[in-house]
């Protein structure tokens, strides 16, 4: 397999893109991604093909897009590792939907008893850890969106990955992480200006 | 009422959290130099500060950065 500079690279890749180029770049992505997504026990070696295929696609379509502040090939592997986290997300979470998700978080008929537990144990702090949920939930309920709720529900304790959620949410993974940094910012604000930190909240549950 | 677990949770993401923030398009971006500053073993944290506050945050990001240093480090 030939070295190639990154204008070379262009120049092989650009048009009608040599056969050689191209088969030269499918065997390097083959490869890394093998090594990439090697701890992984769900990709197969057809998955790594199909990968890589449809990376080349996207690395032929996105050519002019690259910059040339790294190697050619450093560029085009973070394509491929990518293309194939997208697909791979994409098949975890098929059959789940944000309504299935969450809906066990969405009970509102939790007791203070039924999440903090036995309060005869030390009946001073179960008040404490009662009213300090109390007081984060109301924050939530007047600081954040539907929408802001939903996403960080899902992400924190759904775990569902951002780029599905984002999926379901009719919007793209970027502008989610945008829309949880402003709900971040919001809740954050507001601490403040109750006079509370965030060590004040957590310490109240260390032993919860 | 919330559970205290995700209580933690939420409060542990709110902790930090920066008014600059990069997303997850700028930090893709990124990414390949940032990858290569770190194989050279240059301090990339410190060259590039908002892309490894990014990483620190985003799972999604964090996963596709360690494979692909994986991947690099075979190429």
């Amino acid at each position: 397999m030939s070295e190639r500079t990154n204008l070379e690279w262009w120049e092989a890749l650009r048009g009608q893109p040599s056969a050689e180029a191209l088969d030269d770049l499918r065997m390097i992505l083959l490869r890394g991604l093998r090594y990439g997504l090697a701890t992984r026990g769900d990709v197969t070696a057809a998955d790594l093909e199909d990968f890589t295929q449809d990376a080349l696609v996207k690395i032929l379509r996105s050519l002019n897009t690259f910059r040339g502040e790294s190697r050619f090939t450093t560029w085009a592997q973070k394509i491929a590792v990518r293309t194939a986290y997208t697909e791979l997300r994409r098949r975890r979470w098929r059959d789940i939907s944000l309504q299935d998700l969450l809906a066990p978080y969405e009970e509102s008929d939790y007791t203070p008893e039924a999440l903090l537990g036995d309060r005869s144990q030390d009946p001073a702090q179960w008040a404490m850890q009662r009213d300090m949920l109390a007081r984060v939930e109301r924050i939530i309920a007047e600081e954040l969106t539907t929408k802001q709720r939903t996403a960080m529900t899902a992400v924190i304790i759904g775990g569902m990955n951002l780029e599905q959620v984002a999926f379901r949410m009719g919007t793209n993974r970027n502008a989610l992480y945008k829309l949880i940094h402003d709900a971040r910012r919001r809740l954050q604000a507001r601490l403040e200006r109750e006079g509370l930190t965030t060590e004040e909240v957590l310490v109240v549950f260390e032993d919860g | 009422m919330l559970k205290p677990d995700y209580l933690r949770q939420l409060v542990r993401m709110v902790a930090g959290t920066q008014k600059q923030e990069v997303g997850c398009e700028e930090c893709f971006e990124q990414l390949d130099r940032f990858a290569e500053m770190s194989l050279a073993g240059k301090d990339a944290a410190a060259a590039l500060p908002l892309i490894e506050d990014h990483l620190n945050r985003c799972d999604d990001c964090r996963e596709e950065f360690e494979a692909l240093l994986a991947a690099l480090r075979a190429i």
